[in-house]
């Protein structure tokens, strides 16, 4: 039986499709069927021969095999230094060796292909930063994944998740209605206690067009609340589209490229409708990655860059935060010891470590903030990147790989973490979870609104 | 044998080298993709260049960067190998004068003992860099014969350049043995992992233009390598 049921090549791009993926309780027949799966070696020696160009393959064929980027891996750290961990060797041992075969591997071989790009490199791209020559390994890893993919070796989870941004243009069951009619109500609730308090939708030319991440819309609508708050706190003239709202990306961690291009362009669709002066996403780190970092690749766009700005919440936060647009009471500062998470995918891989460090200065009293070690660009990954959260075939793995983060937090000694960052606040949670270590977890926006110094205008009548 | 070795075979070792190096240079370049790499090279120069260049001088400083720093003993070992073999091919004055001869070119010598110094901290450091690779498991499970023979062919001509400096047994032997292993290595450099040699500037660069231009570095972020 080549092509499964559930597993094959083909990406799931029906709501029926992915109703009936979903039926198949934890991918048990998903990944009984992928046992039986055939490798179709043309296409993949193809497809590598289109896409695998000089870069990666200069990689491949310089790294020395010298083990520095070994100790740059968390997972290597954590798995007992196990040689089979260093990022170079996994690399070499996966995509090298297909390409050494010119695509003559088979299932097993690319089953474990599957593991290694999915459970052993979350693509945090911190080893790229420790070797001599250069090599990025997640970057690598990510090119894999696209090739595993493409032939239908992909956790359970992500083939849905991709198939949901195909579908849905959002990465779960969220439709352009629930997004707004969620936003709308969750508004109405708090505007008792923010007079005048609105969500405007499809605006054009505001000054701010927000997307967000479509969980919040499912399971923490409080967060699109938060974000109004703050925004008309901060007198922002800003917009939500009622399409093209969702600016997360699973599809990326899947490998899905195709789909990458579909859900990105749904939200440059948005901004060249709506023509905001600037895109501002929620605090979540691989949204701001897909739209703004890598999209306006899969979008085509020459420049490298989205149609009208972009820039991650913690920019915005900062800039309205050193502007005085957002004041800050600081009698209502944080006087705890607290310490910061830097997200892989906006701090390593673009540079944002200023604006976090600017929003703790107004946030947190003097000599309470702790930076974790190493911090900053040279920070670890949170332990459940790259879509490692998700993935229900490697959780035991995903909360071996928890053990760096929570040694570093402990290492700080604060109880509080603030993690503007869905995927690292998913995983700080789970690493409560596993490792209780008493520690408390939070984004941005609700310990902001609780500090901050309101207009008497703003403020509800009495 | 000299003759041979000095003449014919000089120009064909430094032409294969030469010309390989620079197709490759060439190849490597045309190769990228600013789709398929998603870094858009060719629209923002600037940042690109600053990136590339950083990236390359950091990583050229002993201790310059992270990697180097939090792994001092291969930090001292590969620049105890590479300023030697950097520097001696070019500046020991035996070199300069047969590339004087040879090719017009004068370059200025190295003192005697610095050169001395430098061969020997090569070879010792070469040793230690086998050394790492037969013990440190990291290192070891990645290790091939190919990386053995690199080394092999790389510290060749440290070591007959030795044995004919110190006159032990025969000087023209050693001599010619020197010269030979020299244009061995020569060729070897475009078709083999020594070819890092010029595509590890490449590679850098490239890497330096990703975060020039797409991660952080116009964003006015400076990359901490």
């Amino acid at each position: 039986m080549p092509e499964g049921k559930f597993c094959n090549k083909k990406p799931v791009d029906t709501a029926e499709g992915i109703t009936q993926l979903l039926s198949d309780t934890s991918g048990n027949t998903y990944y009984k069927e992928m046992k039986e799966l055939t490798v179709d070696s043309d296409l993949l020696w193809k497809t590598i021969q289109n896409t695998c160009k000089s870069r990666i393959r200069t990689w491949l064929e310089i790294c020395a095999h010298c083990g520095m980027c070994a100790e740059s891996c968390f997972l290597y750290q954590v798995n007992g230094r196990d040689p089979k961990q260093v990022p170079a060797y996994k690399i070499q041992s996966t995509l090298g060796k297909i390409i050494q075969k010119k695509g003559k591997v088979d299932n097993a071989f690319m089953r474990h292909a599957m593991e290694v790009a999915w459970s052993q490199c979350t693509c945090c791209n911190r080893c790229g930063m420790y070797c001599p020559h250069g090599i990025d390994t997640g970057i690598m890893f990510g090119y894999l994944r696209g090739l595993l993919y493409q032939q239908g070796f992909v956790p359970w989870e992500l083939k849905i998740g991709a198939g949901m941004h195909r579908v849905y243009n959002a990465q779960m069951d969220v439709t352009d209605a629930d997004f707004v009619d969620t936003f709308e109500w969750m508004v109405e609730e708090y505007e008792e206690d923010y007079p005048g308090l609105t969500v405007p939708v499809d605006k054009e030319g505001a000054d701010i067009m927000y997307t967000v991440n479509a969980r919040e819309v499912k399971h923490y609508p409080e967060d699109l609340a938060e974000a109004a708050v703050l925004f008309h706190m901060a007198g922002e003239n800003w917009t939500v589209p009622s399409k093209g709202w969702e600016e997360t990306s699973l599809a990326m961690f899947a490998g899905d490229w195709a789909a990458c291009k579909i859900q990105v362009e749904s939200v440059y669709a948005a901004m060249e409708r709506l023509k905001p002066k600037r895109m501002i996403g929620t605090e979540c780190g691989h949204a701001h990655r897909a739209t703004v970092i890598e999209g306006p690749y899969w979008a085509g766009r020459k420049d490298g860059l989205p149609p009208v700005e972009s820039i991650h919440y913690v920019e915005w936060l900062a800039e309205a935060l050193n502007t005085g647009k957002l004041k800050i009471d600081p009698s209502k500062r944080i006087k705890e010891l607290v310490t910061l998470q830097d997200s892989c995918n906006y701090i390593r891989n673009q540079g944002l470590k200023q604006a976090t460090r600017d929003i703790m200065k107004h946030i947190v009293e003097p000599g309470y903030f702790v930076e974790m070690s190493p911090n900053k660009e040279h920070n670890y990954c949170c332990g459940g990147g790259g879509g490692f959260n998700g993935i229900g075939l490697y959780r035991k793995q995903r909360n071996i790989a928890l053990i760096k983060k929570r040694d570093q937090i402990l290492a700080t000694g604060a109880k509080l973490v603030l993690a503007p960052c869905h995927n690292c606040w998913d995983a700080i949670r789970d690493l409560e979870e596993e490792y209780d270590i008493g520690i408390r977890w939070s984004f941005l926006k609700p310990v902001i609104i609780k500090m901050l110094d309101i207009p008497d205008h703003l403020k509800p009548e009495e | 044998m000299h003759d041979l070795l000095t003449g014919v075979f000089f120009w064909i070792a430094l032409g294969v080298c030469l010309i390989g190096m620079l197709a490759r240079f060439i190849m490597y370049f045309r190769g990228l993709s600013w789709q398929l790499d998603r870094v858009a090279y060719t629209s923002h120069p600037a940042a690109g260049v600053k990136g590339a260049v950083r990236s390359i001088y950091k990583w050229l400083i002993p201790f310059g960067t992270y990697g180097w720093r939090t792994q001092p003993f291969i930090a001292v070992a590969f620049f105890g190998f590479h300023i030697g073999a950097v520097l001696l091919p070019f500046f020991l004055l035996g070199h300069t004068l047969f590339l004087k001869e040879k090719l017009g070119i004068s370059f200025i010598s190295l003192n005697a003992t610095v050169a001395d110094g430098l061969a020997w901290a090569a070879v010792i450091s070469a040793f230690f860099l086998v050394l790492r690779r037969l013990v440190l498991p990291e290192v070891r499970i990645m290790t091939t014969l190919q990386d053995y023979f690199i080394l092999l062919i790389s510290i060749a001509p440290f070591a007959t350049g030795l044995l004919a400096r110190y006159e032990i047994g025969n000087y023209s032997f050693w001599l010619n043995m020197h010269i030979f292993c020299g244009e061995l290595l020569l060729i070897a450099i475009p078709f083999t992992k020594l070819s890092h040699v010029f595509l590890f500037f490449a590679s850098r660069a490239q890497l330096g233009m990703d975060f020039g231009i797409k991660r952080g570095g116009m964003k006015g972020t400076k990359m901490a390598w």
